[in-house]
Parts: structure tokens; sequence; C-alpha cells
């Protein structure tokens, strides 16, 4: 094998190779595109856009339309939209990248930015920000700014989705609990599920996988005062007091019986769907799929609080510009239009399910018209994203996810399972740290 | 298939055009073979030869094929696997292990089953091509396909099997894919109903190739049905059955898809499998050094478990 030529050469020969691109070397390996243009139209030659996104599902269906919306409007711009399911695509995307056989631009997860920042997937985007005019005050804060890494900004955030409380009415009122009085503290919390039980009913279905089990016991570790990772994200701090805590008070729900032992992926859902189960905590996609089950009666208000103070999980889709070698400035100008454009059209999307990261579209009112996403939107100031560390996304799959699984199903004590969990995640933590060093 | 190449010249006589002066028949005919034989060859180093000698040199670096530096580490992705206490060594032989008990649970079901079945189907009786047609049906829907009825069906707490056990007054909360060992036995259950057609549609072939002058003969000898299936069936079915043995084991020792989407490895991550987490090292977290020096391990345990299982079968033979 011939050795292959880095990503940095690469970059200085394209440059040496002049062709009219600006492309300014800036931070260790990455280089920002510099381009022309306001952003808010594009005159340049026609271009085709290449837009991926794991929207596989009805959101898919909201985003294409805007999509064709836009591409309907620009005279010189043609977006085509490629979805590919989540998990396969952070395995895709960089993949494709890097054989050059990349999209122009896509979304990601804001945890997975700095992952793809580190390996190139992703270019710098101060300079479209920058054009766009977007400052912190136009974002919610918290999401803004987790989408810097190494002081660059990498993804220009789209929207927050946190894990939402959604109740049975029809089971609440079996059990002779007022159906629009959803508890909201621990108190009522248990009391509810308390009277629901000695009425045979299994109140809190409680799943021991990461969707919704591992997203439920992030929003009880935040409700308890703790975190997943330390500041730096060089060490895992989920096996604290606080997480020890979290995870007690989920098993504890199946052990008491408030919940049913052994469940499946989805059982949860089920079970909700069919008048089995109360309450469940899941989010914001859950808007796009309950209301197709005829005759079920619900509602959907922030998360109880559990622990000391109010905390919910929430992740948030990002736009990003993809590296490629070669990188048309009339393209990176296109996509900056583009990002600026749906950014702005985000209450369209709030329609999904989504709460729109920009405040002004937050505040419009079009966004409060809707029903239960201004609702999702209250629980903003108490989210927490994981430290924009490399490769911190993947650590959970390993080592948390399948403590929460065991800790649930009964297997292990909360605490010993964490702290095992802990400990080959520091290690990892510690592996990544010197692998994406070198980069 | 080479030998047939080669004998088949000794009866022709060399052609007369070819002046090649004293040129062996034998050797156009070894010429001819490697010329057939050239095609796959060719396939063969590009997917396989390659690769393999590629893997090895990945598995000496920490090597993640999205970052510029692939830093050189010798052998030590080897030892970690072997070093109590490394990222790789719990999860890596729990994995090597969940493969293992899966390959033993199943391999055996998957080899006597459907021989029990090519028997039945190798009667006459009427509706024959429609059960062997029913029986070897699931085969051909895919491992998703496969995977996502059996949960929906297994699910402890929504799934049709309790649900219908429960209707028979039979209990109705066993955890079908979230406990041990029911989590096994679907998985089992599932991989035998998903693919004994295959082996049986193998057996089946076999079992038309014997002789039936054979069985008339053993009659006469006054052998009775047991005793022709010991000395007249199983004999025959020898190469068959070595066949579908090794097959078998490493059909089962490559298991994935199906404790992915059923058990989703659960708990923890006992039914997570060699090959799924090498996978999700190596294609997920684009860990590659680690996941092909694991995947160098496996192969070398199925090479051995191959080689005894082929050795066993000779010694049965002779």
């Amino acid at each position: 094998m011939g050795r292959r030529v880095t990503r940095q050469e690469f970059l200085l020969m394209s440059a040496g190779a002049g062709a009219g691109l600006a492309m300014a070397g800036c931070g260790g390996s990455q280089s920002s595109v510099q381009t022309a243009g306001s952003g808010k139209s594009y005159n340049g030659p026609k271009v085709d856009l290449a837009f991926w996104n794991g929207f596989t599902s009805d959101d898919g269906d909201y985003m294409r339309k805007l999509v064709e919306e836009f591409s309907s409007q620009q005279k010189n711009i043609n977006v085509s939209m490629h979805t590919v399911i989540w998990e396969t695509y952070y395995q895709q995307v960089p993949s494709a990248v890097t054989a050059g056989k990349g999209p122009d631009l896509g979304i990601m997860h804001i945890d997975q930015l700095p992952t793809n920042a580190a390996r190139g997937v992703v270019i710098p985007l101060d300079d479209v920000a920058n054009t766009l005019n977007l400052k912190e005050k136009d974002f919610f804060p918290v999401v803004w700014n987790a989408g810097v890494y190494n002081g660059h900004r990498y993804g220009i955030p789209l929207d927050i989705h946190p894990l939402g409380f959604y109740y049975n009415k029809g089971v609440m009122e079996k059990a002779g609990l007022d159906p629009n009085k959803p508890p909201q503290t621990k108190d009522d919390y248990m009391a509810a599920l308390e009277q629901m039980k000695s009425k045979g009913i299994q109140g809190h279905w409680m799943s021991p996988l990461l969707f919704t089990g591992g997203l439920t016991f992030d929003a009880l570790l935040y409700q308890f005062g703790g975190l997943l990772y330390g500041e730096n994200g060089t060490d895992a701090t989920f096996n604290s007091q606080e997480g020890v805590d979290a995870l007690t008070w989920m098993v504890d729900l199946v052990k008491e019986g408030y919940s049913p032992k052994n469940l499946a992926q989805d059982d949860e859902l089920t079970a909700f769907e069919n008048d089995k189960n109360a309450f469940m905590w899941n989010g914001i996609w859950m808007l796009l799929e309950l209301p197709k089950i005829k005759g079920l009666e619900w509602g959907m208000t922030p998360l109880p609080q559990i622990g000391s103070q109010k905390g919910a999980w929430a992740n948030s889709h990002n736009f990003v510009i993809m590296n490629k070698r070669g990188q048309d400035p009339n393209k990176v100008a296109a996509s900056k239009v583009f990002i600026s454009w749906v950014s702005q059209r985000s209450a369209e999307w709030a329609k999904a399910g989504q709460v729109p990261a920009r405040e002004k579209v937050r505040e419009s009112q079009e966004f409060k018209s809707l029903k239960w996403q201004p609702i999702f939107a209250k629980e903003l100031p108490y989210v927490h994203f994981t430290p924009p560390v490399p490769g911190i996304a993947d650590v959970r799959y390993e080592t948390l996810d399948p403590a929460i699984n065991e800790a649930v199903l009964l297997k292990k004590e909360p605490e010993a399972a964490l702290d095992e969990a802990a400990k080959q995640a520091d290690q990892l933590l510690k592996e990544n740290k010197q692998k994406y060093q070198g980069a | 298939m080479a030998s047939q190449g080669i004998e088949q010249p000794h009866v022709q006589r060399p052609r007369g055009k070819t002046s090649s002066g004293g040129r062996n028949p034998a050797d156009a005919g070894a010429l001819t073979a490697y010329l057939f034989m050239a095609p796959y060859l060719v396939l063969f180093t590009i997917f396989i030869l390659i690769p393999v000698v590629f893997g090895i040199w990945i598995s000496l670096h920490n090597w993640d094929p999205l970052l510029p530096v692939r830093p050189w580490v010798g052998l030590q992705n080897y030892v970690d696997l072997f070093t109590p206490g490394s990222t790789t060594f719990g999860p890596f032989w729990q994995s090597m292990e969940a493969t293992g008990k899966f390959t033993l649970y199943s391999v055996p079901l998957l080899v006597v089953i459907p021989l029990l079945l090519a028997l039945m189907l190798n009667q006459e009786f009427r509706g024959r091509n429609f059960f062997r047609a029913v029986y070897f049906a699931p085969y051909v829907l895919g491992v998703a396909v496969v995977g996502i009825l059996w949960r929906f069906l297994l699910s402890p707490k929504a799934g049709l099997v309790n649900y219908y056990l429960g209707t028979l007054g039979l209990p109705d909360n066993i955890p079908w894919i979230t406990d041990l060992p029911w989590a096994w036995i679907s998985l089992v259950g599932a991989t035998v109903w998903w693919t004994l057609g295959f082996n049986a549609v193998i057996y089946l072939a076999g079992l038309q190739d014997i002789d039936p002058a054979l069985y008339d003969a053993a009659k006469v000898d006054g052998a009775n049905r047991w005793q022709r299936f010991l000395h007249v069936t199983l004999p025959g079915l020898r190469p068959v059955l070595l066949f579908v043995v090794t097959v078998t084991i490493l059909a089962s020792a490559n298991m994935f898809g199906q404790s992915y989407i059923i058990t989703k490895g659960a708990p923890g991550e006992e039914t997570k499998t060699a090959i799924w987490y090498i996978a999700e090292q190596g294609l997920r977290f684009f860990k590659m050094g680690p996941a092909a020096a694991m995947s160098y391990v496996l192969a070398l345990a199925l090479a051995v478990v191959s080689v005894t299982n082929f050795a066993l079968f000779r010694y049965r033979g002779d």
C-alpha cells in the first residue's frame, strides 16, 4: 500500500494549486472555508447540493418539504436530500467523506460534532456564522456553545429535542386519578404510582435499554445534581452518589412493582398505546407517533421533578458542512443560504416535534400556537450536553448502557454496575484522548 | 476438480497445431486447470488474500481510518486481548463466550433436526413438495425480518407467545429475551426455525444420492429400519454430514443479527456475540486495530475447531 496523503498535505496541495480557493489553514489540521456572499442569496453558477441526514421517520417528510420548497424558490441551487438511519449515518458519512464521496452538507447530533471535527469529517463554520451574522443571543446559549470544539464552531444548531413526560389519560382515569393533573413532584408521582398499583395497574414501565431507560437515567442524574462526565470530559462521573440515586430510583420502580420486570425494546410504548402503561418518559418523536393511535387519550408535560432540581435529557440537531477535497466555494456559499433559510423557517420543522434552537423562532406566534412543542421548550433551561470531547458519544454504549440494563433487569446492584462501568469508561476516555491528540 | 483436469488429457492426443516440441500433454492439462481456476484466483486474491494480509498490518497499529496518524503499536492490540483489565479484554472474551455458547447450543440441533426432517421429506407421500417448500421457506427471509418477527412474538410483556401461554393457563411472564437461559433458548430456537431448511435440503440431496440397491441388499440381509439407517444411510451421508457440520459451526460462530435485533445483547451484554463486538469496535467506533486483532483470534479459534472437525470425521471414516 502506498502511503496515503494526509489531510494537511492534501489541503496544502490544493491551496498551492490556487484555483481561486481561499483555504486558510487555521487551527491544527483544520481549514476553514471562506467565501464571499451575504448568506442571504446566491448568485453564483448553478449548484446541486447533496444533503444527508437521519430523518428516516415521519420527521423526514417535514424536512423534505422544506428542502423542496427551498429548491423551488432558488434559481441556482438544487438541494437533494438523502436519509440513512442515524446509527448507520455516523458510520457511512465519515467513510463517504474520507473516500471523497460524501455529501455537501448534513445534520449531526451535538455530541457527535467533536468526534467528526477531530476526524476532519466536518469543517469549521466560524465564517458561516459570521456571514450569516449568527450570535449566541440568537440561539439557546447551551446549544450554541456546545457547537464549539477546540475554539472553532462546527455546527449551526437547528433544534433541541428533550425528553418529556407522556401520560395516558385513560389509564389514569381507570385508577381514579385526575387525567388532567399529571404528577409533577416526586411525592405526587409516587402517590399516583401507588394508587395505580392498588388498582392492579403498573403505572411506569421502566425500559432497561437506552431508549428509553438510558435517557431516563440521564434526566434523573441531572435532577439529582450529577453529570455524566467531568467538565473536561476526562473522567466518568455517572457513578457518583447522584448517579446511584438516579439508577436506584429506576430499579426501585421495578422492585416495588410499579413497573413490570424484563421489558424489551419499545414495550413501554406498546403498553402505553394499548392503555396498559400510564406514564412514559419519551422523546419529542412521540408527537408524530401517538396521534396515529385511534382512541388513545394522552397528554404531555415537562418531566416531573424526582430529584433535588429540574433536569431533562436532550439532544440537538446541527447543520454541518462536510470536508471535501477541493471544497467548491460556490457550494459552500449556497450551503450558507440553505442553512440560513431553513434555520429561519424552523417553525415549520418544529411541526415534526422539535423545539427550534433559534430564539426568534421559539418566540414566534407560529411556534407558540403549536400544541405540545412549547411545553417541551419549557425544559430548555435545564438540559445538559456532554463535554465537547472527541469520541465521547461512543463511550456510553459500551459502559453506562449495559450497566443500566443489568441494574434495571435486577441482575446487578446499581452502585456496583455503575462503578464497574465508570472504570471502563475512564479507560476509554483516556484512550480517546491519546488517540485524538495525534490527530 | 483439479485432478480431473489433469487426468483427462491422458485419453486425448496432443493437439498437432501447438508445435511446442516435446510438450507433455499433462503440462497442457495443468495449464488448462490453472486457467480455469484463474478467474476465481483473481477474486480470491483481491477479496480474501490481500485483505487478510492487510488486516494483519492493521492489527499492528492503532488504526483509525479517519485519522491521519495511525501509530504503530506492534503486538499491543493482541497483548491487550490477553491482559485482564484492558478495555478490550473483558468485553471481547465475554463476546467470545457468547459465541461459543450459541454455537454449542445451536449446532447439535441444526445437525440433527434437519436430518430427521430430510428423512421424513424423502418419503413418498402426498403434498411432499409442499412440505419441502414450507420447511425451506423461512430460510429465504433476511435476518432483519426474522429478528423483528421473533422480537415481537417473544417480547415478555407485549409478545404473543406469553399471551397465548397465559390463555392456556401456563406461566405468562417468561423473560424470553431479557434473561438467561431464556434468551439463549429464544436465539437458538429462532435460528433453528430460520435456517434448518438449508441443512435439510443438503441432506435431502445426499439421501437421494444413496444407491437404493444398498437398502435392498440390507433388507435381504434382514436389517431393520434402524439398522438400515445406521449402516446404509449414515455412512452414505458422511461427506454431506462433514459439510453440514463444518458449515453450521462456522455459520453459528458468525451469529450477529439475531442477538443484535432480538435481545439487543440483553441481559447486559450476555448475548452480544464476538462478530457483533468486532464489527462494533471496527466499523462503528473505527477502532480497526483492536478489531482486526480480535478477528484473527476468532479466526484462529474457528480454524482449530474446523481442523478438529475434519480430523474427527476422517478418523471415524477410517
